[in-house]
């Protein structure tokens, strides 16, 4: 028996067995981003839309030609009967491949199958992939001369960065770690406004609220990183779920780490996006550390692609290191989610070139000859500058100008950055709500009076 | 001898003395610890004793509190107490309930530590204080120590003890160096669950306060000395339970009495305290209670902001003057 034919019986099934049940209260209706829809118009909209999926059945292929004293009839769907007794592998016959596309000298592999990219994308995939790196290197060293608290670099991980970022579009949104710089730096955000954040001075947009490197930007759809790991995971899930409401051409990709994987928020997010049936794609980059934990002690599954199945979310598993792979991946991605209202699971494989951040020395618990090796033979940045330079689209003489130029905004930029002043002392107690009740306006006052009396004791660089 | 090496030497000389006490954590192992708490441990008592775990906060504690269920004496570290949030269900509702549901067939003798309340340069997500938290909790003894031989005794006395504790540590405090009696060295060292201590006498004002508020409410004692008031600081060391009697007669002598901690003010241990010399000791009062605590904010990042959100010893000076009838009132000044 066919594939669609299946489908299209186990879909007329569940709208002829739920005919009345909407997919959601009705209360939730009221929720409803725009207050004036017509209820009963979306509602029906809505329904059909969830109605038509027949994911659920496909996914669990249905047995009807299977003779019914060989299947277990149940709720969930039918299962095949078997007077064997074997146990399931706990690992797959076959560690699931590694999708690749430029190997390690920047050329095409025969026959491989990927999306093309323009020389324009490409130069500025490159582009920002320098930057990036430029920028880890100068905030780095602006953390160690005691210029910022904190930084942790990208180091090894641009070609995720910036090739997944490429790859999406501004209306698609993005909920990140932290290791993600480089997906606000293709959306326009600008060397001064990453060095702003960095310093928490008066135009960050967080107004000195958090540290160093938790960026966001609701303009460019990048909401702030949080710093409780895997967090993001189900809150991308809940804005998929949104997105999905409103009908709206546009994903939800949220990104974590290896170690984020075994937050119990990374299962129920999986978990809920299969039966939310929601647009999103979970990227994880497995840089084989999560601070001085490695893999083997992190998970036993084979990677984290391996648990999409568990949930029924469709995955694959992609070189880390090739933009390339990694652009076509996520530009597939993007089109299944959105087109059939779906979770999508990437596996990035790379390597956490940096060290986990400045508080860390990662040479510690980890072989410098490893991390050296993927510093050098497994740089992605080389590695696609050798494509784009086979291409004819770039040259040693703009490789320098590019480095020079970025180097000088940076620098630029934090020097700017150190100067502009410190937040007010009303931004200590604004935001807390969105209107400040009485009992935080009455605290104002009192410190503001309080440092008017006793200056000497408090800091010169708070403006009231 | 600083409260890092306190900390690790209670830690090794539990594990010593009883072989089901076992520590577990992210990063306490191979890195031996994020603030190196546990250096040596791994070397000395293997990997069986001295688990790395995956990043699962609630796992790790669920699984702790199963091994206390059944025999073994847990101590788990978060590498904050704010990530402790991912697992206060276990915390709360299966580590501080069991025993009495249960009716005392399944005890739970467990210890959760790590660095509590703000550190330096670090946001609202890492800068909470969860002292009222959990010190709000029934079946839970909450304990902050100051010092070295605080975290020392403390420590060995959470080890020791049969039921589940949170034990509250400081980052900023780690490094610092306290004199430590020889008697306090002793493996056999122990502190009471339940007491405070009288840091310094005094008879014109009490200041209460734990964690490093001790510190600062000692130098804000100095500073007050030097001014003709004599303040009698107290160390909380133990929130659950509160030592209520050693804050009374303290206040009964004094008149008068400042609270301070990092933690936001409402419904905080300072209220808690507040209440309890209202009740008991209320005629003994010259003075309004004062309650010194962090801004009702979340933590802000930026250094000058972080500085006026959490208390300074000189807040402490001030609001002892003003107890004093020393200073003119803010408000009637206003
Ligand atoms: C809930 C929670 N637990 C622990 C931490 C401390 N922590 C910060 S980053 C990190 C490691 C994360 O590793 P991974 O997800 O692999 O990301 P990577 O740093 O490799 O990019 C840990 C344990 C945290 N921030 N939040
Ligand atoms: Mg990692």
């Amino acid at each position: 028996m066919g594939l669609p034919s299946m489908i299209k019986q186990s879909s007329c099934l569940s709208s002829l067995t739920h005919p009345q049940k909407p997919p959601f209260p009705a209360r939730n209706a009221q929720n409803f981003r725009d207050p004036d829809a017509n209820f009963r118009m979306t509602a029906t909209l809505f329904s059909a839309r969830r109605f038509k999926s027949v994911k659920a059945e496909k996914q669990l292929c249905p047995l009807d030609n299977v003779d019914h004293n060989q299947v277990l009839d149940l709720p969930g769907g039918k299962v095949v009967l078997t007077p064997e007794m074997r146990f399931i592998s706990e690992s797959p016959v076959e560690r699931a491949q590694c999708y690749r596309v430029l190997d390690n000298d920047g050329q095409l592999i025969m026959c491989s199958n990927f999306k093309k990219v323009s020389e324009e994308i490409a130069v500025k995939m490159y582009t920002d992939m320098v930057t990036l790196q430029t920028m880890d290197a100068v905030f780095y060293e602006a953390q160690r001369q005691g210029r910022i608290s904190f930084y942790a670099t990208t180091i090894g991980e641009e070609a995720i960065n910036i090739a997944s970022a490429a790859a999406l579009t501004t209306d698609d949104l993005v909920f990140p770690q932290y290791r993600e710089p480089g997906v606000l730096l293709w959306r326009g955000f600008t060397l001064q406004e990453f060095a702003n954040q960095c310093f928490g001075n008066k135009a960050d947009y967080g107004k000195g609220r958090q540290m160093p490197i938790h960026y966001g930007s609701s303009k460019l759809n990048y909401f702030t990183v949080s710093a409780t790991i895997a967090t993001q995971l189900p809150h991308a899930v809940g804005a998929a779920y949104s997105l999905k409401m409103d009908r709206r051409n546009a994903c939800v990709i949220t990104y974590f780490g290896d170690g984020g994987s075994s937050e119990g928020d990374f299962h129920a997010a999986l978990n809920f996006s299969a039966v939310m049936e929601v647009p999103v794609i979970f990227f994880c980059r497995n840089n084989g550390w999560a601070i001085s934990t490695p893999t083997s002690d992190q998970f036993r599954s084979d990677g984290v692609v391996g648990r999409g199945r568990g949930y029924g979310v469709r995955s694959i598993r992609v070189d880390g290191n090739d933009a390339l792979a990694i652009y076509s991946a996520v530009h597939a991605a993007r089109e299944m989610a959105i087109s059939e209202c779906r979770p999508i699971l990437i596996e990035a494989l790379t390597y956490r070139v940096g060290h986990h951040s400045t508080s860390d020395d990662s040479t510690k618990y980890r072989p410098v000859d490893e991390i050296e090796w993927w510093r050098s033979a497994r740089d992605p940045v080389a590695r696609f500058r050798k494509w784009i330079e086979s291409n004819g689209w770039w040259c040693s003489e703009a490789e320098s100008e590019l480095r020079n130029n970025v180097r000088e905004q940076l620098l630029h930029a934090i020097q700017v950055a150190e100067k502009v002043e410190k937040p007010p002392l009303a931004e200590l107690f604004m935001d807390v709500y969105d209107v400040p009740p009485s009992n935080l306006c009455e605290q104002e006052k009192l410190l503001g009076e309080t440092v008017r009396r006793n200056p000497q004791y408090y800091p010169s660089d708070v403006s009231l | 001898m600083t409260v890092r090496d306190a900390l690790n030497s209670a830690l090794d000389e539990e594990m010593s003395a009883d072989p089901k006490v076992f520590l577990m954590g992210e990063e306490v192992g191979e890195y031996q610890g994020a603030y190196k708490i546990s250096k040596g441990l791994l070397e000395k008592y293997g990997p069986e004793r001295v688990l790395d775990t995956p990043i699962t906060e609630a796992g790790f504690t669920g699984i702790g509190v199963g091994a206390a269920y059944y025999g073994l004496r847990p101590i788990v570290e978060f590498m904050t107490f704010n990530f402790s949030m991912q697992a206060i269900d276990h915390i709360i509702n299966s580590a501080a309930k069991s025993n009495y549901m249960s009716a005392g067939q399944i005890s739970v003798p467990i210890v959760f530590r790590g660095p509590n309340g703000a550190a330096a340069g670090v946001g609202a997500q890492h800068s909470q204080c969860y002292a009222a938290w959990y010190a709000t909790c029934p079946g839970l003894k909450v304990l902050c120590p100051y010092s070295s031989e605080d975290a020392r005794g403390l420590l060995k006395a959470a080890i020791r003890d049969p039921d589940p504790v949170v034990f509250l540590e400081n980052e900023l405090l780690y490094g610092e160096s306290f004199p430590v009696s020889a008697e306090s060295l002793d493996s056999s060292f122990c502190l009471p669950i339940g007491k405070a201590k009288i840091e310094r006498e005094g008879k014109d004002v009490t200041i209460t306060a734990f964690s490093k508020m001790v510190g600062y409410a000692l130098k804000a004692a100095e500073i007050l000395a030097k001014e003709g008031i004599s303040a009698e600081v107290i160390n909380l060391r133990s929130i659950r339970p509160l030592d209520r009697s050693t804050i009374n007669a303290s206040v009964r002598k004094t008149n008068r009495l400042i609270t301070v901690e990092e933690g936001f003010p409402q419904h905080g241990v300072g209220a808690e305290i507040c209440t309890s010399v209202i009740e008991e000791s209320f005629g003994y009062l010259d003075a309004p209670v004062e309650r010194i605590a962090g801004a009702d904010v979340p933590m802000p990042y930026a250094a000058n902001l972080e500085r006026m959100a959490v208390p300074q010893v000189e807040d402490i000076v001030r609001a002892a003057k003003r107890a004093c009838y020393r200073s003119v009132p803010l408000a009637a000044a206003a």
